[in-house]
């Protein structure tokens, strides 16, 4: 077992290795770079003395050395201006447009993206999952087809729209104020109680918007497997016993209906950042979609690259813990090779 | 004493087209410690009869008439007609798994993944017997020792997974008997099992019935199972019973023309060569389809087709699950050697997990070799098919098609049938369109379907005309080499009869030559010229069919063959005999067959054309020739 976890985590290196390539050359992919786009702005309007101090910063961040250079600068595998000083060693790096440390512009929003985001898988698997059972253990049903209507009603929505409805309903109704992930007085203060409930009291409007889409999405699913496993002969073994069917259905077919759920964790994560970035800005939310978005636009190399290797980062953990997960809960995974033949 | 009477019982489905009838009028009785067969093929409506004793009816089934009356024998429950109960309240539930319990064909399924067997079987204790979780784990021991579990105590915390089938059967049977039931329903429990799995079993409920003096109805299609099992027969064609009657009656003097029919169509061992079989429903095959579909091969009658030299093939699959690194292997195939005559059938028998499978799909090209050589003569003297360029290759798979097992999942549902059949003509790019569609319909003829059908889907079939069409498919390229994979074993006996026969007159009339692959000795007694036995990876027996069937050499033939129910009350299975040897276990086999791993296994030849694996033999005969 530890054997096989450490196994996992030295093959999560070269992964990581190979995305960070990738995500460092897919956003060198536009031509020019931040500070290049500044020059050529600044020249058009004829001021010499920032042009020079930008040729400064472009040298200092090594801007303009080769491709491989800049990726191997930025993981920290290569001699830099500063010597080896990149993700390795712990500097995040530089962003240009914030003019702060990598660290310092995403660090608040990092906490604000767990919770959102752990609220709203939580919202998800407490909302699919009775109604997922209700629609499969009833199907065809009035309350199915209800429930089946509203998934598509929630699946095709889209999410700002709902954003911005709930926003005003919860506005006129519970005086809550609009935007953001606590009210305005509280920004900045350190934490108290009632700064805690006015996160708590924000938390609502954007874990019900991010969140439907995929709970609609998680009640057809859970509906489908069910009904799959419904029909297998063990079900009619354990009816044969003569198991009440509401024990029957928790023991056997909703613990085989599982699985895909727990494999879902890991896919979960991402999508959830990015999924989550369009809403975000429309609600305001301090979280690192926005930043990510904005630091794409503006060829923030260095902000964006973080950005996206914390969330593959984050996706590979999610996925190894639904590996061990899933080890746990099927006894075909963890000891699949005792079968006999 | 009658534990069940069923008094003209009426079952109908609602579906959409209206009321379907299901069971019609049925009545009949199981007395107490009796066993009694309900026989009928599929869709008789036997599995009807069976939920409606156990109240496991779907929703859209409503028992229109007639009684399910069950009187405990023990005297503990009132009598009771089952008819009238809500099948889903707790009179019901209440008997279900303690008075009647059931067991069920496909004891891969049957039985819950992710649960452990002693979990699964000490449950139905736990809910009637009143009992606390540890005397249930008491009580599922006592019922694990009963059925012969090699290790009661480690089996309960066994997942079905780590057990083989017919150890999965025998938890099964162990989780029906925990109450003690007064009536077993059995529903096919032997079908998906080999041989002498399948003797194993019989036994297993034979003594079981008789240590809790219980009443079976063992519902069948197999007249092989119901000699040997049955007291009283009951035979069910389309909802309504055709004859009743004890066994000693139904089989020395069968008095239903349907059952007299069903009868002839069972292939047993003491057929002359020249007998065969009455199908229900025989296939008429035009002659003039046969005469243009005429195989020429260039390949005299009698001369090596195919020839198999030393063959081995070794899987690897990961050992001890997720959680540790090392591989383990099994070896599917130890120099096998086989040659396959021009204008033959050969028959592979062996037990699942044989490697008989992998012998066919190795003569495909469809499998890369550890070791030696496939050989295929195509008119121009035998040649290595690994050696074939991609153009030989082609022109060989023109010449060498394959018929599958199970003729639900080798059609695709998507394709019409005419589809299915012109798309070998499509990616061999032969004839023009006119000439594919004139072959489709000749082809629709030489297996006895209507050229009408052409444009409907795989799901408007029953299986023995799917059958047929994976047929005509295999034969739209005009092979002369068929390798039909179990051809049958997904089929009722009636079906049966008719594709062994079609197949049979399609290798005369066609001038076809067989690898006919199969688990049913009596099968390819039927239709095969010689037979080759397997048993784990190696081929033990092979010569001419009569030759091995009537006097079988090799210590696993003669455990295989005596393993075989016979459809004949004066031929029963010896019981007593079957539990005593290992049959399948190479190094229990006694001298000179004896095998230990890594000993080649060479055959020998005992009597003319009759070779066994017994290497022993070769050394003392070589020691011989030496001294």
């Amino acid at each position: 077992m530890l054997d096989y976890i450490l196994r996992r985590i030295i093959t999560m290196v070269p992964t990581l290795l190979v995305i960070s390539f990738l995500i460092f050359l897919i956003i060198e992919l536009p031509a020019g770079d931040y500070i290049s786009n500044q020059i050529a702005a600044l020249r058009s309007s004829g001021e010499a003395s920032a042009v020079a101090k930008l040729e400064f910063l472009r040298a200092e961040f090594a801007l303009d050395r080769p491709f491989l250079e800049r990726y191997l600068i930025w993981v920290g595998l290569w001699s830099g201006p500063h010597g080896f000083d990149g993700l390795l060693q712990g500097n995040w790096g530089w962003s240009f447009e914030f003019n702060k440390p990598v660290e310092e512009v995403i660090g608040p929003t990092l906490p604000m993206t767990i919770i959102l985001n752990f609220t709203t898988i939580l919202f998800v698997y407490i909302v699919s999952f009775p109604i997922g059972i209700y629609s499969a253990t009833r199907q065809y049903s009035w309350g199915d087809y209800g429930f089946t209507f509203l998934g598509y009603i929630g699946l095709a929505t889209p999410n700002f729209l709902l954003g911005l409805i709930l926003l005003y309903l919860f506005n006129r109704w519970f005086g809550l104020s609009i935007g953001g992930l606590m009210a305005s007085e509280y920004i900045d203060q350190p934490w108290s109680m009632g700064k805690a409930l006015s996160v708590l009291a924000h938390l609502v409007v954007p874990t019900i918007v991010i969140g439907t889409a995929g709970t609609a999405a998680m009640i057809r699913r859970l509906r489908a497997n069910l009904l799959d496993e419904l029909h297998r002969q063990y079900v009619t073994t354990g009816r044969a016993k003569g198991l009440k069917e509401r024990k029957l259905l928790v023991k056997y077919p909703l613990r085989m209906a599982l699985n895909p759920f727990i494999s879902d964790i890991g896919n979960l994560i991402p999508s959830l950042v990015s999924g989550s970035v369009i809403v975000s800005v429309v609600l305001n939310l301090p979280t690192v979609g926005p930043v990510l978005l904005s630091a794409l636009q503006s060829q923030d190399q260095f902000l964006a690259g973080f950005v996206l290797l914390f969330v593959a980062g984050l996706t590979l953990v999610g996925m190894l813990v639904s590996d061990l997960l899933l080890a746990v809960l099927d006894p075909r995974i963890r000891l699949g090779g005792r079968a006999a033949s | 004493m009658d534990v069940l009477a069923i008094e003209g019982l009426t079952v109908d489905f609602k579906t959409a087209e209206g009321r379907v009838r299901a069971v019609d009028n049925v009545s009949f009785s199981v007395p107490q410690k009796k066993t009694v067969a309900l026989v009928g093929e599929s869709g008789s409506g036997k599995t009807v009869i069976s939920q409606t004793i156990m109240g496991l009816l779907p929703p859209n089934a409503e028992i229109s008439s007639g009684g399910v009356i069950l009187s405990d024998p023990g005297g503990t429950e009132p009598q009771v007609d089952i008819a009238t109960l809500d099948r889903k309240g707790t009179r019901m539930r209440h008997l279900r798994g303690n008075r009647v319990a059931i067991i069920f064909q496909e004891p891969m399924t049957s039985l819950s993944p992710l649960h452990t067997i002693g979990d699964q079987i000490g449950e139905a204790a736990l809910l009637h017997r009143n009992v606390s979780s540890a005397e249930a784990r008491e009580l599922t021991k006592e019922m694990l020792r009963l059925v012969q579990f090699p290790d009661p105590e480690g089996a309960i915390s066994a997942y079905p997974f780590e057990l083989s089938g017919g150890l999965r059967q025998r938890a099964m049977i162990a989780m029906a008997m925990i109450c003690r039931p007064a009536l077993l329903i059995a529903d096919e429990p032997t079908t998906a099992l080999d041989v002498t799995i399948q003797a194993e079993i019989l036994k297993l409920i034979k003594d079981v019935q008789s240590e809790l003096e219980m009443s079976v109805l063992m519902i069948t299609h197999d007249f092989g199972v119901v000699a040997n099992m049955a007291d009283d027969v009951v035979v069910i064609y389309h909802g309504e019973i055709m004859e009743k009657g004890s066994s000693q009656q139904l089989f020395s003097a069968p008095q239903h023309p349907y059952l007299k029919a069903l009868l002839k169509a069972v292939p047993g061992f003491h057929m002359d060569k020249n007998e065969r079989l009455q199908p229900i429903r025989p296939i008429v095959l035009p002659s003039e389809a046969l005469q243009t579909s005429r195989v020429d091969c260039k390949v005299a009658p009698g001369e090596p087709l195919v020839q198999v030299k030393n063959i081995r093939k070794e899987f690897f699959s990961r050992k001890g699950g997720l959680f540790s690194g090392q591989s383990k292997s099994l070896l599917a195939l130890d120099d096998i050697n086989l040659t396959i005559r021009r204008g033959e059938c050969l028959g592979l028998v062996g037990e699942s997990g044989s490697g008989k499978t992998t012998v066919a799909r190795a003569i495909l090209r469809a499998l890369p070799l550890d070791r030696g050589e496939i050989l295929y003569n195509r008119g121009e003297g035998l040649q290595n098919i690994h050696e074939f360029t991609n153009k030989q290759l082609m022109e060989y798979r023109q010449r060498v098609q394959l018929i599958f097992q199970d003729p639900f999942s080798s059609l695709n549902p998507r394709m019409t049938v005419n589809d299915i059949l012109t798309e070998p003509l499509q990616i061999h790019k032969v004839g023009t369109a006119e000439t594919q569609a004139e072959r489709v319909r000749t082809l629709m003829a030489l297996v006895g379907l209507d050229p009408r059908y052409l444009r409907r889907y795989p799901h408007s079939f029953s299986g023995g005309q799917r059958q047929r069409i994976g047929i005509a498919r295999a034969l739209a390229l005009d092979p002369e080499f068929l390798l039909c994979d179990e051809p049958t074993s997904a089929l009722d006996v009636s079906v049966q009869a008719q594709i062994l026969n079609l197949l049979q007159d399609l290798k005369r009339d066609l001038n076809l030559t067989y690898l006919f692959v199969s688990h049913n000795l009596a099968v390819v007694d039927y239709i095969a010229d010689r037979v080759a036995v397997m048993c784990r990876g190696r081929v033990v027996e092979i010569g001419k069919t009569q030759e091995v069937v009537a006097n079988p050499i090799h210590p696993y033939t003669k455990a295989l063959l005596s393993a075989v129910p016979e459809p004949d009350l004066n031929a029963p299975l010896d019981f007593d005999a079957l539990n005593k040897t290992r049959a399948s276990d190479p190094t229990a086999w006694p001298a000179p067959f004896r095998l230990e791993d890594g000993t080649p296994p060479i055959l020998v030849e005992m009597e003319p054309e009759h070779f066994v694996c017994a290497p022993a033999l070769v050394e003392t005969s070589r020691q011989g020739t030496a001294a």
